[in-house]
C-alpha cells in the first residue's frame, strides 16, 4: 500500500467510527465500545514499554494513581478533573522516574526489573488500601455527582459523547506509537532491547531513553486510569490497580500482538469481548471464570503464539518481507 | 513518663523479635523461589499463588476431612511439590529457549488460573483452620505460639535443604548447574531431570510454607498477593539466586514490615518496606551481598 492509500485507509476508519454513534444507539453496545477502546489505550500504553523488552508489571500502579488521585482531588478539594487529571499524570510520571531511575541507571533488567515493577503496583495496591479513610479502601470509591457543569466535572450522561471522548483518547494512542515509531528513539530502543552494552557503545543513552518511554507509558497509563473512573464514576483497588490490572494488560497486549500499533486494540476487543460473553453465559457464576479462560490463553498464546493475533495475521499476509528487528 | 517509656520499649522489643519470627516464613519462601531462579534461571510470579493452593489444601484435609494437622501437612508438601513439577513440566519446559521474559509472563498466566481456579471451586469467603494455639507470655510480652513454630519449622525446613544441596549427588549435581548449565549437560548430568527435582523441592518449600502460614492467615483466593510481592522484593534485595542474600534480606524486610506495623497499619509496613528497598536499589542495586565490580 502507498503512503497516501494508507492514510486514505485510516481517514476512512476513522470517519466511521466517528459517525458509528449517530447512527447506532443501543446503549450496552456502546458500553462496551467505550470499555473497550478505554483499555486499548491503556494497553497501548503498556505496548510502549512492552514492544521494547521493558516488560512491566507496575502499570496496574500507574493507572490506579491516576484514578484515585482524580477522584480524590474532585471529592475533597473540588478540583475539576480537567485540572486533577493532568496532577494525577504528574504523579504516575514522577513514580515511574523515582523507580526507574535506579532501575535504568544501575541496569536493573530483565527478571529484576518485572519483580521490581510487580512489587511497585503490589505497593500501590497497598497504599490506597490503607488510606482507607480517604479512598474507601477496598470497598471501592465514588466520586461526587456533579451539580454545577457538567462539563467542568468531566461527567456525562450519555454513552454518545462518552464514547466521542474514549475514541478521541483511544487516537492520542495511537498517533503517539506512530510518533515514537517514526522517531530516533524507537531505533534506539530497539538496539538496547537487543544488546544493552552495545547500545551503550554505539552512543545511546541507554538511561535516558528507557527512562523517556517509561515516562511516555506511564503518563498515558495515568490518563486511561482517570477516564476510566470518570466513565465508570466507581473504582476499586482491585479494579485500576495491583498485579492483577497489570497482568490483564501484558495479557491483552500480548494476544493481540503488541510489536504492530493496533495490536493492543485487538487484544482489548478479544478480552472484553470474552469477558463480557462469559458473563452473560454464566451469569453471576462467572466470577473466576474469565479469568481462568484469560490465564489459560494468556499461557498457551505465550507458548505458541507469541507475536499475538494481528501480529501473526500480519506476517502471514506479508512473507517477503523480512521479520522485523524487533520480534 | 517513665512508664510510658516501659511500656514502649516491651512492644519495641516484642515487634523485633516478632519480626524474627516473621523473617523465617519469609526466608523459606526466597529460599524456594532463589532455588528455582539459580538452578533453572525463571521467576514464577506464581509462588505465592502455589502456597495459596497449599493453604486450601490444609484447610481442606484438617477442616473437612478432620485428618490431624501433622499429618495433613506431609501430604501438602508433596502436593505443592508435585504441582511445582507440574508447572515446569507443562509450563517452563517447552518455552525453555524462548526469551527469559516469555517465561516470566507465562507464569503470569498461571497465576491467574491459580487465582480463578480457587475463586471458582473455593468461593471467595475467608476460611481458617480454626486452630487456636496458645499464645506464649513471657514476661510482659505475648508470642503467638503458631509464629513460634513456623520459625522453627522454617529453619529446620532450611537446614534440611542446605544438607540435601551439599551431602547428596542430586543436591551437588543442582549446585554445579547454577554455576554453568551448559558445561553440566556435557559432564553426564541429565539436566531435564535436574530440573524437574528443582522445580518439585521448590514446590515442597512453598508447600511447607503453607503449612506454616495457614495457622496464622486466614486463606482466600488473593491471600498469595499479600505476600507474593514482598517475597519477590525479598529475592531482588538479597540478590536473584543468592541463597544466603535472600535470607538476611527476609529478615531485614520482616524487621521493617514488624515494625512498621508497630508504629501504624500493617499496609504501612509495606509501604515502608517497599520505600526501604527503593533506597536501598541506589545504593546496592546488585544485591545486599553483591561485589563491586
Amino acid at each position: 500500500m502507498t503512503r497516501q492509500a494508507h492514510l486514505a485507509a485510516w481517514a476512512v476508519g476513522l470517519a466511521a467510527l466517528v459517525m458509528l454513534p449517530f447512527v447506532y444507539r443501543d446503549p450496552y453496545h456502546l458500553h462496551i465500545l467505550v470499555l473497550i477502546l478505554i483499555w486499548s489505550f491503556a494497553y497501548t500504553s503498556w505496548s510502549m514499554m512492552g514492544r521494547f523488552g521493558l516488560v512491566s508489571l507496575g502499570h496496574g500502579g500507574f493507572m490506579g494513581i491516576g484514578a484515585y488521585v482524580t477522584a480524590l482531588l474532585w471529592n475533597h478539594l473540588g478540583l475539576s478533573p480537567w485540572v486533577g487529571i493532568p496532577v494525577s499524570m504528574v504523579a504516575a510520571g514522577a513514580l515511574a522516574l523515582i523507580v526507574g531511575y535506579p532501575c535504568f541507571r544501575f541496569r536493573i533488567t530483565g527478571h529484576y526489573f518485572v519483580l521490581v515493577t510487580l512489587a511497585l503496583s503490589g505497593i500501590v495496591l497497598q497504599v490506597i488500601t490503607a488510606t482507607r479513610d480517604w479512598t474507601g479502601g477496598s470497598l471501592g470509591y465514588t466520586p461526587n455527582r456533579a451539580t454545577g457543569n457538567k462539563l467542568w466535572a468531566l461527567q456525562f450522561d450519555d454513552k454518545t459523547t462518552w464514547y466521542l471522548v474514549a475514541l478521541a483518547v483511544w487516537v492520542v494512542g495511537l498517533v503517539v506509537w506512530h510518533w515514537i515509531d517514526r522517531s530516533m528513539s524507537r531505533y534506539a530502543l530497539e538496539a538496547i532491547s537487543e544488546d544493552e552494552d552495545a547500545a551503550a557503545a554505539a552512543g545511546v543513552d541507554v538511561t535516558a531513553e528507557k527512562l523517556k518511554i517509561t515516562l511516555i507509558s506511564a503518563l498515558m497509563t495515568a490518563l486511561a486510569g482517570a477516564i476510566y473512573c470518570q466513565y465508570q464514576m466507581f473504582i476499586t483497588p482491585d479494579t485500576v490497580s495491583g498485579i492483577a490490572v497489570s497482568l490483564q494488560m501484558v495479557f491483552a497486549a500480548i494476544v493481540g500482538g503488541l510489536f504492530v500499533s493496533l495490536g493492543p486494540t485487538v487484544g482489548a476487543i478479544i478480552t472484553i469481548l470474552l469477558a463480557e460473553s462469559l458473563r452473560i453465559g454464566f451469569g453471576t457464576r462467572a466470577v473466576g471464570w474469565d479469568n481462568l479462560v484469560y490465564g489459560v490463553l494468556l499461557v498457551l498464546f505465550i507458548i505458541f503464539l507469541p507475536k499475538g493475533i494481528l501480529g501473526s495475521l500480519l506476517e502471514r499476509l506479508k512473507p517477503q518481507r523480512k521479520p522485523s528487528p524487533s520480534s | 513518663m517513665q512508664a510510658f517509656l516501659d511500656i514502649f520499649d516491651i512492644y519495641l522489643l516484642e515487634a523485633v523479635i516478632n519480626g524474627i519470627l516473621l523473617g523465617g516464613v519469609l526466608a523459606l519462601l526466597a529460599l524456594g523461589l532463589n532455588l528455582i531462579f539459580g538452578v533453572i534461571d525463571v521467576t514464577w510470579i506464581c509462588y505465592a499463588e502455589l502456597v495459596m493452593i497449599g493453604m486450601y489444601a490444609m484447610y481442606f484435609m484438617v477442616q473437612y476431612y478432620g485428618v490431624s494437622y501433622f499429618i495433613a501437612a506431609p501430604f501438602t508438601i508433596l502436593l505443592v511439590a508435585l504441582l511445582g513439577a507440574a508447572l515446569h513440566y507443562l509450563v517452563i519446559a517447552p518455552l525453555l529457549t524462548a526469551p527469559p521474559i516469555n517465561q516470566l509472563l507465562a507464569t503470569g498466566g498461571v497465576l491467574f488460573v491459580l487465582q480463578s481456579f480457587a475463586t471458582v471451586a473455593f468461593g471467595i469467603d475467608f476460611r481458617n483452620l480454626g486452630i487456636r494455639l496458645p499464645v506464649l507470655a513471657f514476661g510482659d510480652m505475648n508470642f503467638s505460639y503458631a509464629r513460634l513454630l513456623s520459625f522453627i519449622a522454617a529453619l529446620v525446613g532450611m537446614v534440611a535443604v542446605y544438607l540435601f544441596m551439599t551431602r547428596t549427588f542430586t543436591g551437588t549435581a543442582i549446585r554445579a548447574i547454577s554455576q554453568d548449565r551448559q558445561i553440566m549437560a556435557l559432564m553426564g548430568v541429565d539436566t531435564k531431570r535436574i530440573y524437574i527435582i528443582t522445580s518439585a523441592l521448590g514446590g515442597a518449600l512453598a508447600g511447607l510454607a503453607a503449612c506454616l502460614l495457614v495457622l496464622q492467615y486466614d486463606v482466600h483466593p488473593f491471600v498469595g498477593l499479600s505476600f507474593g510481592p514482598i517475597t519477590f522484593l525479598i529475592c531482588v534485595l538479597g540478590g536473584l539466586g543468592n541463597f544466603i542474600g535472600g535470607f538476611i534480606a527476609s529478615f531485614v524486610f520482616a524487621e521493617i514490615i514488624s515494625l512498621g506495623g508497630l508504629f501504624s497499619d500493617l499496609e504501612w509496613g509495606y509501604v515502608l518496606a517497599f520505600a526501604f528497598f527503593i533506597v536501598m536499589m541506589f545504593i546496592r542495586p546488585a544485591g545486599l551481598l553483591a561485589r563491586r565490580r
